[in-house]
């Protein structure tokens, strides 16, 4: 039983694409280092004050997986998304429809126990999320429209649609523009005092779970993957391409909805525009980093809400402004999407390789490289 | 005299509806280009915020808002040789790189900001483009408000369509992009250098978004502000749709999105919630997508990786 699990931490650790993750990773920490130290700045100080911010002691690291909370859903939702063959860039726009159903759900429904309030809430949420979604994916199989113009112009609608219904019809009195505040009984506990980290992060790790159960064990994950991998192939074999599809973009759009439903039940306690500060778009490059495996979205996501709770203390203790993180992202995705610069080393090896065997042992080997 | 009013109102609508186009003709132009040499760009957004940027810091360091035009394309091109060389050197799937160049032109422009002008926010005022007036237009109704004055990029914008007209359908050169969009394996054969179109594609797109997000900057407000492209460049490549990846195409889908906006400025003094009018232009983009949905209209290998190894 050991050896076995020792054995799969050795496979997991030997393969391919986590290699890939890992060494675009550090490529893309080199890179933005120096930058950094063209710019003048000391990215030795500059990736310590970050590190500090992220990890130095239990209210940083609790605000670190705070962070991440909404991460981890919006990085499953764009996985799922790649998985199923869909790309979802609609993602932000889905998480401001599920943050603004999350607090209606919250604010107006009543003398509810606290679990099924909640429920209720997350409820609202992935539906408001998940349909907000399958809008994109019908467009796509009705009308073959793209649907990744699709879901970025659902982004704008989303905000200005939700803006639209906090400002003329659920506003909350008072000067601030935003909705009434949300029934004790559907706020989230917190799991540490005074910080960003509630049961919604138990909840973004279940949902992990729960998809790479769905992705291995059923037949609905299976398919899901088969109309990834060739849609074409997997409506032959005899799974309904269109129904598939739309099913994958409403579990995407319904885990991107409950991001923004732990935002709201968990740290606002209120919908409010421009609360995410683009949670949705760093869902994209968190699946990429995490080659689309829930799995490795969680800790990807856990590396993002360290960039994020990091770049603040950064900006504080240096003069390096924290939009420097967007560059490390930027890098980050260009790194992992591009396995050709970190494994150009190996390539050279390979031709080097190949002509000093000459032509009689070529075909065979060259094939398995 | 009601006729002449008429006109005059239709003549101010249609300039306003120019002023919004030119940007978006520009993205659109270069996104057109691009697909058509089988490259997807997603990237325009960020290749345009580029431009804008670099505009201004042209403008700022040689105090001449002309040679800002240059350093815009110049930005421009930066960053559509990333996508390049990503897509076509290394194969990166065409989206996703698009995406990294997006957030890369949003962090460095964001972080130069601050290092130039020590603001998170907007750059300091530089010099804009003087705009041309005719004056002996002014007296006739329509011509005179749609024609009377204009940015010199509109002039540059009109010169761009028609030779990237001719270019793509009257040149041999443009046949071979062509060909390289539709069927890479086939232009291989006939030994056209897929690589090499692709890249001089891709670069004359970044020129083209650069010039795009110059007009942004300092062709009309003489300021960088953070992320002011606004999803322009998104708005551009449902236009390239739209004008059915031909450069006339793109000039006419653009003009009429500018049109469409124009007309919700107006509509902005009429009482109607003020959200709902900033979403128009999104709804129309997606309405417009509807209506003009050409199933496998667009260059067959677009958004496709070749590798002649591989065929």
């Amino acid at each position: 039983m050991l050896g076995n699990a020792a054995q799969r931490v050795c496979k997991v650790l030997k393969s391919k694409k986590l290699q890939t993750s890992l060494l675009a990773l550090v490529g893309a920490i080199v890179v933005s280092g120096l930058i950094l130290a063209l710019s003048g700045y000391s990215p030795f100080v500059a990736y310590g004050a970050m590190f500090s911010g992220a990890f130095g002691g239990a209210a940083n690291i609790a605000d670190t997986l705070g962070t991440a909370t909404p991460l981890i859903f919006t990085g499953l939702a764009v996985a799922i998304a790649m998985k199923g063959g869909a790309v979802n860039i609609g993602a932000e726009g889905q998480l401001y429809m599920g943050a603004f159903a999350a607090a209606l759900a919250g604010a107006y429904g009543k003398d509810l126990p606290m679990v099924l309030h909640i429920a209720l809430c997350l409820l609202a949420a992935f539906i408001a999320g998940g349909l907000w979604a399958v809008l994109a994916g019908g467009l796509k199989i009705k009308l073959g429209v793209s649907e990744v113009i699709i879901t970025i112009m659902l982004n704008y609608i989303a905000t200005y649609l939700t803006d639209y219904l906090t400002t003329y019809h659920f506003k909350a009195e008072g000067m601030v523009v935003k909705t009434k505040r949300v029934a004790e009984s559907a706020m989230l506990p917190t799991l540490y005092p005074h910080s960003r980290l509630t049961v919604g992060f138990l909840i973004a790790i279940l949902a992990a779970v729960i998809l790479v159960w769905v992705l291995r064990r059923t037949v609905f994950g299976y398919e899901l993957q088969a109309v990834g991998l060739n849609p074409f192939a997997a409506e032959s074999g005899g799974v309904k391409k269109g129904r598939q599809f739309l099913l994958t973009m409403l579990i995407s759009g319904g885990l991107a909805g409950l991001a923004g439903a732990c935002e709201v039940l968990g740290v606002h306690g209120y919908f409010m525009k421009g609360f995410s500060p683009g949670y949705g778009f760093d869902g994209l490059a968190i699946a990429v980093l995490g080659q689309n495996n829930p799995l490795g979205v969680t800790l990807s996501a856990i590396l993002y809400g360290a960039l994020r709770s990091g770049a603040t203390m950064m900006d504080r203790m240096t003069k390096i402004p924290q939009d420097f993180v967007g560059i490390m992202q930027a890098l980050i995705i260009i790194f992992v999407a591009t396995p050709g610069l970190v494994y150009f080393y190996r390539r050279k090896k390979k031709k080097t390789a190949a002509i000093h065997k000459g032509s009689e042992t070529a075909p065979a080997t060259t094939e398995e490289v | 005299m009601a006729l002449t009013e008429t006109l005059q109102f239709a003549g101010t609508m249609f300039s306003g509806a120019m002023r919004i186009a030119i940007p978006i003709c520009f993205g659109a132009l270069g996104s057109t280009i691009c697909e058509r040499a089988g490259i997807v760009n997603i990237g325009i957004e960020g290749m345009m915020l580029a431009g804008s940027f670099g505009g201004v810091v042209g403008a700022l360091v040689t105090g001449s808002p002309w040679i800002g035009l240059l350093f815009a394309m110049v930005a421009g091109m930066l960053f559509s040789l990333l996508h390049g060389v990503l897509t076509i050197h290394y194969g990166t799937g065409h989206i996703i790189s698009g995406l990294g160049v997006n957030l890369l032109a949003s962090g460095v422009t964001t972080v130069l900001l601050v290092a130039i002008w020590q603001n998170r926010g907007k750059s300091e005022m530089v010099g804009t483009l003087p705009t041309i007036e005719l004056t002996f237009l002014k007296k006739i109704p329509f011509i005179g408000q749609a024609f009377g004055s204009f940015s010199p990029l509109f002039l540059l914008l009109l010169a761009a369509v028609a030779l990237l007209w001719v270019f793509l359908y009257k040149t041999t050169f443009g046949l071979r992009a062509r060909i390289v969009g539709e069927s890479p394996q086939t232009a291989d054969a006939a030994g056209i250098s897929v690589p090499k179109m692709q890249y001089i594609c891709v670069l004359l797109c970044g020129l083209l978004c650069g010039l795009g997000g110059a007009y942004l900057s300092i062709g009309d407000i003489g300021m960088f502000s953070r992320d002011m492209v606004a999803g322009r460049g998104y708005i551009a490549m449902a236009v390239t749709i739209f004008g059915a990846w031909n450069p006339i195409g793109a000039l006419g889908g653009g003009l009429l999105f500018g049109l469409a906006q124009s007309l919700q400025f107006r509509l902005q003094q009429s009482g109607i919630p003020v959200q709902l009018i900033q979403m128009l232009p999104y709804v129309i983009t997606i309405l417009v997508l509807l209506l003009v949905r050409r199933k496998g209209g667009g260059p067959a290998a677009a958004g496709k990786t070749f590798d002649r190894e591989k065929h």
